[in-house]
């Protein structure tokens, strides 16, 4: 809870990934969990995503990515968001995510990275953790 | 799914997990010196499969070879799209009417091609179990069937082209019962309530392995063993084709070493082990049997419950099959994660692993760059009034409902784009509206 309400979470599936079913199960994870969970649907731009998190007035933006383009999609989007007014909330990515480029990611300012194989209650417990 | 690579949603995945085809040149450099009689080609698109089976008959016309030899698979099952993998582009009655004109048009012209290959796989991989696995295959392929049926076709002029596509991992007895199963109420299907009257039409043919959803991202060198169990389920069970997933692909795009590892795991089984000697080795083995009749049972009962939400179709346009196989991958995963569902090397006999050698699939800058300039060349060098025509009359079949494969024949000769191609489609079908309600 975060101002008497509940902790409102986009799960973005970015680029041309069709790849869904990682992304909604954590969407789903999230809402046993408690959060207000929205789940973009496929294929969004980086315009589309900051846009949707805008008005959702989301404290968390997650995103879900399998295809190895994770780098130039989260750069792409680092920079849609820096010209908006979104702020600085909390900023997840998962999926197929290298170790080797964890620190690329972490760069560009993502808070949490969740590999596959990470679990769910280890996304819920950061963003609890992280959300003030 | 129908953009260019100068598509600006296509930045930085342009020939990422496939090969990048814009125009009819990219088939003629990747098809270069090769004999379209002699060789069957796998397609595995959907979104804008109607597109690239066109372009594949263009380029065998083209050079001059006899179109009704071809031979090769479109995987072309759009229904599926929409419950796994979401390559879909048009709405989802619009992209059945696609797939039927492929159907049609293939059994008219190169009656040796197979123009769908229906995939319980990714319906599977997505979290369905493997009972619903069959049973939604089954309801995609009946509405494909039943499209192409009420455009005029007999039953026996195509369904012996169709074919599937299947996943396996889990119980080793359970997925050859469940394939023994499936053939039984395919071949059943097809003579009972279609009267197919020709038996290579009742004859379930099918691709089977994978088994991606199976593989682990620990301790991923037991997915080699893991694959080669797959590859001998998968030969247990009569497949006439086989592939299998690399073991190292529940973290990157399989390297060079883990597709030829995989290769070699179904040549092992073939050269070494026997097990193309017979089909279907395990009848008669009371325990397979009983699984058998017993799996039967369940495929059909999910394909009466898809009857009673409406059928495939209005099931898909709503979101209902999507939702309740997500919710089951959802709940799988639980049961993995609380140790429920045991995985080896994910929830028992875990080791501490820190160092890792992994080998990356890098990304190809110079081939994305290539692949730009390439475009570029052929849109400011082809004939452009014969390129909009032809643009014109795919638009003007769709929009008159006739089968639009001949005109995109003809647009793709032109040089005309996937993506020029895909808009005229769009400019009279629309785009999918995705549910994303969970």
């Amino acid at each position: 809870m975060i101002d008497g309400r509940k902790i409102r979470v986009l799960v973005a599936k970015p680029g041309l990934d069709g790849h869904d079913v990682g992304a909604k199960i954590i969407a789903r994870s999230l809402m046993d969990a408690g959060f207000d969970v929205t789940y973009t649907g496929l294929r969004k731009s980086p315009e589309q995503i900051i846009r949707q998190a805008q008005e959702l007035e989301v404290d968390v933006v997650g995103l879900s990515l399998l295809s190895g383009a994770h780098l130039p999609f989260c750069r792409k989007l680092k920079t849609i968001w820096d010209q908006s007014e979104l702020g600085d909330i909390l900023w997840l990515v998962g999926g197929v995510i290298p170790e080797e480029d964890v620190a690329s990611l972490k760069e560009l300012g993502v808070d949490g990275i969740f590999p596959v194989g990470a679990s769910l209650d280890s996304v819920a417990d950061f963003i609890r953790k992280n959300v003030s | 799914m129908g953009l260019d690579s100068d598509d600006p949603m296509a930045e930085g995945e342009v020939g990422r997990v496939g090969m990048a085809v814009d125009t009819l040149k990219d088939f003629e450099i990747a098809f270069d010196k090769i004999d379209l009689e002699k060789i069957t080609v796998s397609l595995t698109i959907n979104g804008a499969a109607v597109t690239l089976i066109a372009m594949y008959m263009a380029l065998a016309e083209k050079r001059g070879y006899d179109v009704s030899k071809l031979r090769g698979t479109a995987q072309n099952d759009i229904l599926k799209e929409f419950i796994g993998r979401g390559t879909w582009v048009f709405p989802v009655r619009q992209s059945i009417k696609l797939v039927g004109d492929t159907i049609m048009h293939a059994a008219k012209h190169a009656p040796l091609y197979s123009p769908v290959s229906v995939c319980g796989y990714h319906i599977r991989e997505s979290g369905a179990n493997p009972a619903q696995e069959i049973a939604y295959a089954f309801c995609i392929a009946k509405a494909y069937i039943d499209h192409v049926l009420e455009r005029g076709m007999d039953i026996d002029d195509f369904a012996s082209r169709l074919s599937f596509n299947f996943d396996i991992y889990g119980n080793l007895f359970e997925q050859v019962a469940k394939f023994r199963a499936a053939r039984r109420i395919w071949a059943t299907m097809i003579k009972n309530d279609y009267h197919a009257k020709n038996p290579k039409s009742m004859w379930m043919r099918m691709i089977a392995g994978g088994g991606g959803a199976g593989l682990t991202i620990e301790q991923p060198e037991n997915n080699i063993v893991r694959g080669a169990y797959y590859a001998l389920i998968s030969a247990l069970s009569g497949t006439q084709t086989m592939a299998l997933c690399c073991y190292d692909e529940a973290y990157t795009i399989p390297s060079e070493k883990a597709a030829r590892l995989s290769l070699r795991t179904m040549q092992i089984l073939i050269e070494e082990m026997g097990l193309c000697d017979t089909v279907d080795p395990l009848a008669g083995s009371y325990y397979v049997e009983t699984l058998t009749n017993q799996m039967e049972k369940r495929i059909l009962a999910e394909m009466k419950e898809v009857d009673t939400l409406g059928g495939i179709v209005s099931a898909v346009e709503h979101g209902h099959i999507q939702n309740s196989v997500s919710k089951q991958a959802y709940l799988r995963l639980k049961k993995q994660q609380s140790g429920e569902v045991r995985k080896v090397g994910v929830n028992c006999y875990e080791m501490d692993e820190q160092e890792r050698p992994i080998e990356y699939h890098a990304f190809d800058e110079e081939a994305h760059t290539a692949q730009l300039s390439r475009l570029k060349r052929i849109k400011s060098t082809r004939d452009q009034a014969a390129a909009q025509r032809a643009l014109t009359a795919v638009e003007q079949d769709a929009t008159a409902d006739r089968n639009v494969m001949p005109a995109i024949i003809e647009a793709v000769k032109a040089y005309a784009t996937v993506g020029e191609i895909t808009k005229c489609l769009l400019q009279v079908y629309g785009r999918y509206e995705e549910p994303t309600d969970l």
